[in-house]
């Protein structure tokens, strides 16, 4: 396995516990925040090193494979090998870390004291172990540490933890038992008993609130403070457990499975969306419905749905964070945002209107925006295996534009809103959601260097589906024509 | 020595390209800095990229004419290239696509040029350019289209700038909800175009026109089975019919004239109202492998053209009356293409659309100039009211006109029908959800949000 010119993904991690335990012994809200941001800043340099540094090591071209920190100290201490980095990991420890950024960069003065800095820079750290790392128990661990920040958080809000609690734990327990079958059955054997995949595919469907498992995503949003709901949902954890842990050792039915029930997601999260009449909830449900779209492209396990169901990873949580973000600046102007009546919000803060009306066309995946071909080339790689996933994934995208234009109009325009007090965007929610409306339109204008990107992820993933159909057709289709 | 290839690609991306910086300078300027531009500058950058673009695209034309060439595909690269994909961007220049590039340019400047003293000194000032620019880039990529992927960009572009138009006065509730009915009409339209676009790929495995429309327009074949024609054509036709405002999509064009004067006369009178006829007539191959499909055409353009004069006629407000008789005019052109006379149905939508342009522009002063008419010829102006009607009882002639103002009832069906149904099924999925959560979070939980059940979006429709 080659190395990386410095350790840093250990660094990265490192950092973001010590910033934890440094920011926790503040007691000052607003200089935990700053502190909080100093290390933030520095979780993303080296992330981004990594990511710069894997691709040196692996430039396009060549076959891609995982590489570990220089020097190794967890590997040398543990006695195997923990953190890694890899063709789909590279860029999502960047995105990460973005996210983390940005949402303690643009939590206002108003909001500091209900946001937990210090546990947020805990989850921050446990992510991006969870991203770096390819070993099935660790992993497991790594999920179910990282379910309990938010919980601690819904505690100290004095909110109801029911369907969290009975949600996560339903979540660990499925993971535990199905890989604890795995192993018994023996790790070597290509295709395992339903006793060791439905445990694991109740798991990933819980995590990735696929339906009828999803009312805990909708709770959390309700109860926790946006920028945790966000956190939780954004990195779409769900589906990177399901390509570590599911895909490698679940046959063609089951991967079916997934596809039919996330498909059915898409569409009936997005018809939700539509009659939504709370903010929050609203971008709950169009999150849900794009997060059960990638898993959709997974399923199909072809090239080209694989690397547009990737593409489409990167490009969701870019822009439904961005949506998210302006989504908050909103609410901490205006409190929970009702989509009942006209709040004509579009004359004090236009920035914030037109960022809102990007975003959330861009995670609908409008042409010229991040996800446009990624989308395209998911459903085209679907419909090959599939055609009514056309059908059903166009239904889908149509019903979240129209949901996103009606919350536009609802919030922004249709009266005439009074205020004594100045509701404009300021320069740190102006600095985030330009950094991700950036993204969108580079990611969308210049798609090739993440397709290119994607691909290599995607070759990599089917290699390890080595002996499964899914894997002939990915055979047969590197010998097959170019499509346009 | 003069490179023939180098100089249509340079007129090309001078076409092309001239809304795409324009829409990215007034884009840009809005979004970083804290003042829009100046109503001058802004007058000054929209003047020169549409005249840009259209004396590139007349430079276009005759370079085609001097040169005797009837297709000039341009090709700008590859958007995305890998193994087993591949998304090209490229346009083409033909007897169908450079008379409409030519009339956007034209129709657009005009109008530019009008709403610099129409709307000047208001507060959307700013807002209304960008997004003219936004449509304008729209209409150019779709005229151009080399490729269904491209086309249906425009596409896209074309459908928000004309809803965000229409809601332009948004303080108040009656534009908001237009924009929004306008938009989910056109989000069917869009959808349709995909599905049509998805059923071409996964058929021929081509989305470039060259690959499965052979020959020149208008005398090309598709290379599809006539069944496969059908289906394909069904869905283009629908996508059609939501942009042209066909019946029963025809509600959201009266409700369009909210916005501005000038969006208005080039939106809905000149340009965007004959989209649906210019994606008939691009893939018109397509549509003359399959009778049923030109009958089905033809009903409806003239079902069109026949419900949009009855309506039409009883209107008072002037744009109302004049957005059904671009209605009319677009059924008849319908018609047209399902008849099979491709140039004629080009040379009507050319000239409709700048007569209606005209007409538009000349309605905000519309008494001036009937008073002027009427003095310049010494009486009265002859009123005409259905001569048709002449026979009918009163009861009956009652019915018809209850009838044609409220548009044949198309818009309160389909709500019942569709909307209402739907709607209050979701509200039904969403409630079951709410009661399972409160249930799994046990009977001391509290409502974290406030309950309103109100409906909300039959409301804006």
């Amino acid at each position: 396995m080659s190395e990386l010119h410095f350790p840093w993904l250990e660094a990265s991690v490192l950092i973001a516990l010590i910033g934890a335990i440094w920011v926790g012994r503040v007691r000052d809200p607003f200089i935990a925040s700053r502190h909080s941001l100093f290390f933030n800043v520095l979780v993303l340099v080296t992330t981004v090193g990594a990511w710069i540094d894997y691709e040196f090591i692996n430039p396009v071209g060549t076959p891609p494979h995982e590489a570990q920190d220089l020097w190794n100290p967890l590997t040398e201490l543990v006695g195997r090998e923990i953190f890694v980095i890899d063709p789909l990991s590279a860029p999502l420890l960047s995105l990460v870390a973005l996210l983390y950024f940005l949402v303690s960069l643009t939590t206002l003065r108003t909001k500091i004291r209900r946001f937990s800095f210090a546990w947020t820079l805990v989850s921050e750290a446990i992510l991006l172990a969870t991203f770096s790392c390819e070993d099935p128990w660790l992993i497991i661990a790594l999920l179910a540490a990282g379910t309990v920040p938010p919980f601690l958080e819904l505690r100290a809000r004095s909110q109801n933890t029911g369907v969290y609690v009975k949600h996560m734990t339903l979540f660990v327990a499925m993971l535990v038992i199905g890989r604890l079958f795995v192993e018994w059955e023996g790790v070597d054997k290509r295709v395992h008993s339903l006793w060791a995949i439905i445990p694991l595919l109740i798991a990933v469907f819980i995590r990735s609130g696929i339906a009828p498992f999803h009312c805990w995503m909708s709770d959390l949003f309700d109860r926790a403070t946006f920028g945790t709901s966000l956190l939780v949902a954004m990195p779409l954890v769900g589906a990177y457990a399901t390509i570590r842990l599911v895909m490698p050792i679940a046959p063609d039915w089951v991967m079916r499975t997934i596809g039919l029930l996330s498909l059915m997601t898409t569409v009936y999260a997005a018809g939700i969306a539509l009659v939504q009449t709370d903010a929050r909830r609203f971008f709950c449900y169009l999150f849900l419905s794009y997060s059960a779209l990638v898993l959709v492209g997974l399923e199909a396990v072809t090239p080209v749905s694989l690397t547009g169901a990737l593409c489409v990873w990167l490009s969701v949580s870019v822009s439904l964070g961005g949506f998210g973000l302006t989504l908050r600046a909103l609410e901490a102007r205006r409190g929970r945002l009702s989509l009942t009546h006209f709040q004509g919000l579009y004359n004090h803060t236009p920035a914030l209107a037109v960022l809102f009306l990007i975003t959330g066309l861009a995670s609908v995946g409008f042409p010229g925006t991040f996800g446009f071909i990624g989308t395209e080339m998911l459903v085209d790689g679907a419909v090959e295996a599939y055609p009514f996933v056309g059908v059903a994934v166009v239904i889908a995208s149509a019903l979240n534009g129209i949901a996103v234009v009606h919350a536009y109009f609802r919030l922004f325009t249709g009266t005439h809103h009074a205020s004594l007090v100045s509701l404009g965007i300021g320069a740190r929610e102006r600095f985030a959601v330009i950094t991700l409306t950036a993204l969108i339109f580079i990611g969308g204008l210049l798609p090739q260097y993440n397709v290119v990107s994607r691909q290599r992820a995607a070759d990599r993933i089917l290699r390890a589906r080595a002996t499964t159909a899914g894997a002939h057709a990915f055979l047969e289709e590197e010998g097959a024509p170019e499509k346009k | 020595m003069f490179d023939r290839e180098l100089a249509f690609r340079a007129l090309g991306l001078l076409v092309v390209g001239a809304p795409v910086g324009l829409f990215a300078t007034l884009g840009l300027a809005s979004l970083l800095r804290n003042r829009p531009l100046s109503e001058r500058a802004i007058a000054r950058c929209v003047q020169s990229a549409i005249l840009t673009g259209l004396i590139a695209s007349i430079a276009m034309l005759a370079s085609m004419l001097v040169w005797d060439d009837t297709q000039v595909p341009i090709e700008m690269g590859s958007w995305v290239h890998v193994r087993n994909f591949h998304f090209v961007f490229k346009f083409e220049f033909d007897r169908l696509s450079v008379p409409f590039v030519i009339l956007t340019y034209l129709l657009c400047g005009t109008i530019a040029a009008f709403a610099n003293r129409y709307m000047h000194r208001e507060r959307g000032f700013n807002r209304f350019f960008v997004l003219l620019s936004l449509f304008v880039v729209g209409m150019v990529t779709t005229s151009l289209a080399g490729t269904i992927e491209t086309l249906f960009t425009g596409w896209e572009l074309v459908g928000l700038s004309s809803a965000l138009l229409v809601a332009f006065f948004h303080e108040r509730p009656a534009p908001a909800s237009n924009g929004l009915h306008v938009w989910i009409v056109y989000r069917v339209s869009d959808a349709a175009l995909l599905l049509a676009s998805i059923a071409l790929h996964h058929m021929t495995g081509e989305g470039d026109f060259d690959k499965f429309l052979t020959g020149e327009w208008p005398n090309g074949a598709a290379l599809i089975q006539p069944y496969q024609a059908l289906f394909v054509g069904l869905l283009l036709l629908v996508a059609a019919m939501g942009k042209s405002a066909m019946v029963p999509f025809s509600g959201w064009l009266p409700r369009a004239m909210e916005g501005p004067t000038p969006s208005s006369a080039v939106f809905y009178g000149a340009l965007s109202v004959h989209l649906g006829a210019f994606l008939l007539l691009r893939f018109s191959p397509i549509i003359h492998q399959s009778l049923i499909l030109r009958i089905i055409i033809i009903m409806v353009g003239v079902g069109t053209a026949i419900f949009a004069t009855f309506a039409g006629d009883v209107q008072t407000d002037i744009k109302s009356a004049l957005s059904f008789a671009s209605m009319s005019q677009v059924g008849l052109i319908f018609a047209e293409i399902g008849i099979g006379f491709q140039y004629l149905a080009l040379v009507h939508i050319l000239g409709h659309g700048c007569l209606r342009t005209l007409q538009f522009l000349r309605a905000p002063t519309l008494l001036y100039d009937y008073r002027t008419m009427e003095d310049a010829i010494g009486e009265r102006l002859p009123r005409f009211s259905g001569a048709w009607l002449g026979s009918a009882t009163d009861s009956a002639r009652i019915w018809y006109y209850r009838l044609a103002l409220e548009r044949g009832y198309l818009d309160a069906y389909l709500k019942e029908l569709f909307v209402r149904p739907f709607l209050s099924f979701l509200r039904q999925c969403d409630s079951l959800e709410l009661r399972w959560t409160r249930w799994l979070s046990g009977p001391d939980a509290s409502v974290p949000h406030p309950s309103e059940t109100s409906p909300t979006l039959e409301e804006l429709l």
